[in-house]
C-alpha cells in the first residue's frame, strides 16, 4: 500500500513539468546543504544518512516478500549493488569533504563552511584554467567541426571510398589519449621533434620552435591535436545524419537551378540542424574535460598555460593535499558540466517536438 | 565547349576532393606509422634519422619493452582487467536491463531513473571520494585482518596465512577495487542500451519457455541472452576499447607497478626513462596494436555502439 503511495509520488514527479522539477531539485538540494551545515558532526550525519537508504533498500526488499516477486529483485540487485557504492557514499562525502579542510590523511578535518567556494572565486589559477578549457573548446567546436562537416560532406558523395574513409577517420577517436599524447608530443618536440626537422627542410627555420614549452604555441598546439583527435566523432555522427537525407530533395533542388552553395544553403543545413546541435554540445562536453591528453602532452606546463580544470582538481588533490579544496572544486565544476547537458536535453526536446 | 567546361569543372572538384580526403586520412595514419618505424631504430639514429623505414632493424627494442620496460607486465594486467570487466558488466547489466525491461518490482522507475541520472554525472566530480572510498575500504580491511590473524594462525601453518595477508592486501584488493570502479564506469551506458533492446524483442520466445517450465534465471540465460547477442557485441567492444584505453582511474586506485595497466605504465615509463624514446615508442606500438586490430575487425560494432552513444549521452 504505501510502494503504492510511493510509486505514485515518484510518478507524479517523473511527469511533472521541468519547472517543478527544477524547483524541486533545487529544494531538495538546498535542503541538503541545510541538513549538512547542521550536522557535520560526523557520527550523526553519517548515522542519518545510512538509515535512511538502508530502510529504503531494506523496504523494497520486503515489500517484494510480501509480493512474492523476491527473484526480480534479485535481478538488479548487483548492479544497485555496485551503484550504491560508487554513487551514494561518494555523493555525500563530496557534500561533506567540500565543507572542510583535509589533508587527506590525518584523521581530523576542519570545517570550513563555505570557505573552499570562496577561494576558488579567489583562485587566479583556477580561472585560468576555466579560460583554458575555453579555448580549447572554441578550437574544437571551429577547427574540429568544421573539419568534420566538410568531410562528412565530401564523403557523402563519394559512394565507392566511403567506407574506406569513414575507417580511417576513425582511427585517431579510438586510440587512447596517452598514446595520442605521446606521439605527438615528440613531434612537437623542441630539438629531435619531426614538426621542426619538417620545417627546417622546406626552408622555414625561423618557424621553429620547442612548440610545448614555448607559452605562446603550447595551448593551441594542445587545442589542435584535441580537434585531430575528436573529429572523427563528428564525422561519423554528421555523415550518418547526411544519409538520411532523401536524394530527391538534391534533384529537385538541382532541377530548380539551385548551384552547389545554393542546395547546401537551403537544403541540407535546415535538415542538418539536429545533427548539428548534437555535435556542438557533445564537442562542449567532452572538450571541457580533456585533461589525459594535457597530462600526457605538457602536464599542464609551461607554468599554468595549459592548465584545465580537471588537471586543477587532480593538482590540488595529489599535488598539494586539499581534499577539502578539490572536491569544493569539482562540484563547481561538475555543476556547470551538467547545466550544459540539461541545456542539451531541453534544446534536443525542443527539436524533436518541432 | 560549355560542356566540357561543366565536365572539367566536374573533374577538378572531384579530383580536388579526393586529395582532400587523403591528405587528413594521410594524418591520420602517419603518427602511427611513424612511431612504429621509431620502435625499430636505435637511441642514436632516432635522432638522426627521420625517415619512416630506418635503414637498419631493430626488433629486439620490442623484445627489450616486452621484458625489462615491463611493458609484457602491463600488458598482461590491460588483458586481465579488460576481460574480467567486460565480462563483469554484460553479467551486471544484462540481468538489471532484463529486469528493468519485463519485470514489475516497485522502485522500478526510480532505479531506472537513478541510472540514466548517473550518466549525467561527471567523471571530475568524484575523484576525491573515489579516492578516499577506496581507501577507507582499504583501512577497514586491514583492520579485520589483523584483528582475524591471531585466529587464523592457531588453525593454520603461519607462512600459508602470512602469505594470504599480504596476497589481500597488494593484489587482490586493488586489483578488485580498479575492476568493480570500471564496472561502474560502463554500467549504466551498458544498462540503458540493453533495457532498450530487451523493449524491442518479441516477448513469445520468453512466453513459451516459461510455458515449458524454464525459470526466470533459465529464461534469461538460455532464451534473452542468445538474442540480445548484436547489442552485446555492441556493448562488449565498447567497453572493451573503454577499458583498454582508461587512464584516470588508474591513477587514482593503482600505486604499484605491478599493478598498473598499459596506459598507467606508459606514463611511468616516460617519466622514469624519458631519454629511451625506442623503448617508449615500442611499448606504445604494443599499446596499440590490440586495439587497431580489434578495431579494423569490429568497427561496425563500434561504429553502432558510438553513434548509440552519441545519441544516449
Amino acid at each position: 500500500m504505501i510502494a503504492a503511495k510511493i510509486s505514485q509520488f515518484y510518478n507524479f514527479l517523473h511527469n511533472a513539468p521541468p519547472k517543478q522539477k527544477i524547483f524541486f531539485g533545487l529544494g531538495l538540494g538546498v535542503a541538503l546543504e541545510v541538513a549538512f551545515l547542521n550536522f557535520h558532526d560526523s557520527m550523526v550525519f553519517w548515522f542519518v544518512a545510512y538509515g535512511f537508504v538502508t530502510s529504503v533498500l531494506l523496504f523494497l526488499v520486503l515489500t517484494n516478500i510480501f509480493k512474492k516477486s523476491l527473484s526480480s529483485f534479485f535481478f538488479v540487485l548487483p548492479a544497485l549493488a555496485i551503484f550504491s557504492i560508487f554513487y551514494i557514499y561518494p555523493f555525500f562525502k563530496v557534500l561533506q569533504l567540500s565543507h572542510h579542510a583535509w589533508d587527506g590523511i590525518s584523521p581530523k578535518m576542519l570545517f570550513v563552511g563555505l570557505g573552499n567556494f570562496r577561494e576558488i572565486l579567489q583562485d587566479r589559477i583556477w580561472w585560468v584554467s576555466m579560460r583554458n578549457a575555453g579555448y580549447i573548446t572554441l578550437v574544437a567546436l571551429t577547427l574540429q567541426n568544421v573539419l568534420a562537416l566538410s568531410l562528412a560532406l565530401a564523403c557523402d558523395r563519394q559512394i565507392r571510398a566511403k567506407n574506406f574513409f569513414r575507417v580511417i577517420f576513425f582511427i585517431p577517436p579510438v586510440l587512447s589519449e596517452v598514446v595520442v599524447g605521446l606521439i605527438w608530443r615528440w613531434i612537437y618536440d623542441g630539438d629531435y621533434g619531426l614538426l621542426n626537422h619538417t620545417l627546417g627542410l622546406i626552408g622555414a627555420q625561423d618557424l621553429a620552435r620547442s612548440w610545448l614549452s614555448d607559452p605562446k604555441t603550447a595551448l593551441t598546439c594542445v587545442a589542435i591535436i584535441h580537434s585531430w583527435k575528436g573529429f572523427g566523432w563528428g564525422f561519423m555522427i554528421l555523415l550518418a545524419g547526411l544519409q538520411t537525407i532523401p536524394r530527391e530533395l538534391y534533384e529537385a533542388a538541382r532541377v530548380d537551378g539551385a548551384n552547389v552553395w545554393q542546395t547546401f544553403r537551403n537544403v541540407t543545413i535546415p535538415l542538418m540542424i539536429p545533427v548539428f546541435v548534437l555535435v556542438m554540445i557533445l564537442t562542449i562536453l567532452g572538450s571541457m574535460q580533456v585533461f589525459v591528453l594535457i597530462l600526457s602532452m605538457t602536464g599542464g606546463g609551461p607554468g599554468y598555460h595549459t592548465e584545465v580544470p580537471v588537471t586543477r582538481i587532480l593538482a590540488s588533490m595529489q599535488g598539494s593535499s586539499m581534499f577539502g579544496y578539490a572536491c569544493a572544486q569539482g562540484i563547481s565544476f561538475g555543476l556547470i558540466l551538467m547545466m550544459v547537458s540539461f541545456v542539451q536535453m531541453g534544446i534536443s526536446r525542443k527539436l524533436k517536438q518541432a | 565547349m560549355r560542356l566540357n567546361k561543366y565536365i572539367f569543372a566536374q573533374h577538378a572538384s572531384g579530383t580536388l576532393i579526393n586529395v582532400f580526403l587523403i591528405a587528413v586520412a594521410a594524418t591520420c595514419v602517419f603518427p602511427l606509422l611513424w612511431m612504429f618505424g621509431s620502435s625499430l631504430k636505435t637511441q642514436s639514429t632516432i635522432f638522426s634519422d627521420m625517415s619512416i623505414i630506418p635503414s637498419s632493424m631493430h626488433w629486439e627494442n620490442f623484445y627489450l619493452a616486452w621484458t625489462k620496460g615491463g611493458f609484457g607486465m602491463y600488458f598482461l594486467n590491460s588483458l586481465f582487467y579488460t576481460t574480467i570487466v567486460v565480462f563483469g558488466i554484460v553479467i551486471v547489466s544484462s540481468l538489471a536491463a532484463y529486469a528493468f525491461s519485463r519485470m514489475n518490482f516497485p522502485g522500478k522507475n526510480l532505479l531506472f531513473f537513478m541510472f540514466l541520472a548517473a550518466m549525467m554525472i561527471p567523471l571530475p566530480g568524484s575523484f576525491v571520494p573515489l579516492y578516499v572510498l577506496v581507501n577507507n575500504v582499504r583501512n577497514v580491511l586491514l583492520n579485520v585482518l589483523s584483528a582475524a590473524t591471531p585466529f587464523l594462525l592457531k588453525v593454520l601453518p603461519d607462512h600459508i596465512v602470512y602469505s594470504a595477508n599480504s596476497f589481500i592486501e597488494s593484489q587482490f584488493y586493488p586489483r578488485t577495487a580498479y575492476i568493480l570502479s570500471m564496472i561502474n564506469v560502463g554500467l549504466s551506458f551498458s544498462i540503458f542500451m540493453l533495457k532498450t533492446f530487451f523493449d524491442r524483442m518479441p516477448k513469445e520466445l520468453e512466453d513459451a519457455a516459461r510455458i515449458d517450465g524454464c525459470s526466470r534465471l533459465g529464461i534469461w540465460r538460455h532464451v534473452a541472452l542468445p538474442l540480445a547477442k548484436p547489442a552485446i557485441a555492441v556493448i562488449i567492444i565498447y567497453n572493451a576499447l573503454n577499458v583498454w584505453n582508461e587512464y584516470i582511474l588508474a591513477n587514482l586506485i593503482l600505486s604499484s607497478k605491478n599493478l598498473m595497466p598499459l596506459q598507467r605504465g606508459l606514463m611511468v615509463f616516460q617519466g622514469e626513462h624519458i631519454t629511451q624514446y625506442p623503448l617508449l615508442m615500442a611499448g606504445m606500438t604494443i599499446t596499440v596494436v590490440p586495439i587497431l586490430i580489434i578495431y579494423l575487425a569490429m568497427q561496425r560494432f563500434i561504429i553502432k555502439g558510438i553513434t548509440a552513444g552519441a545519441v544516449v549521452g
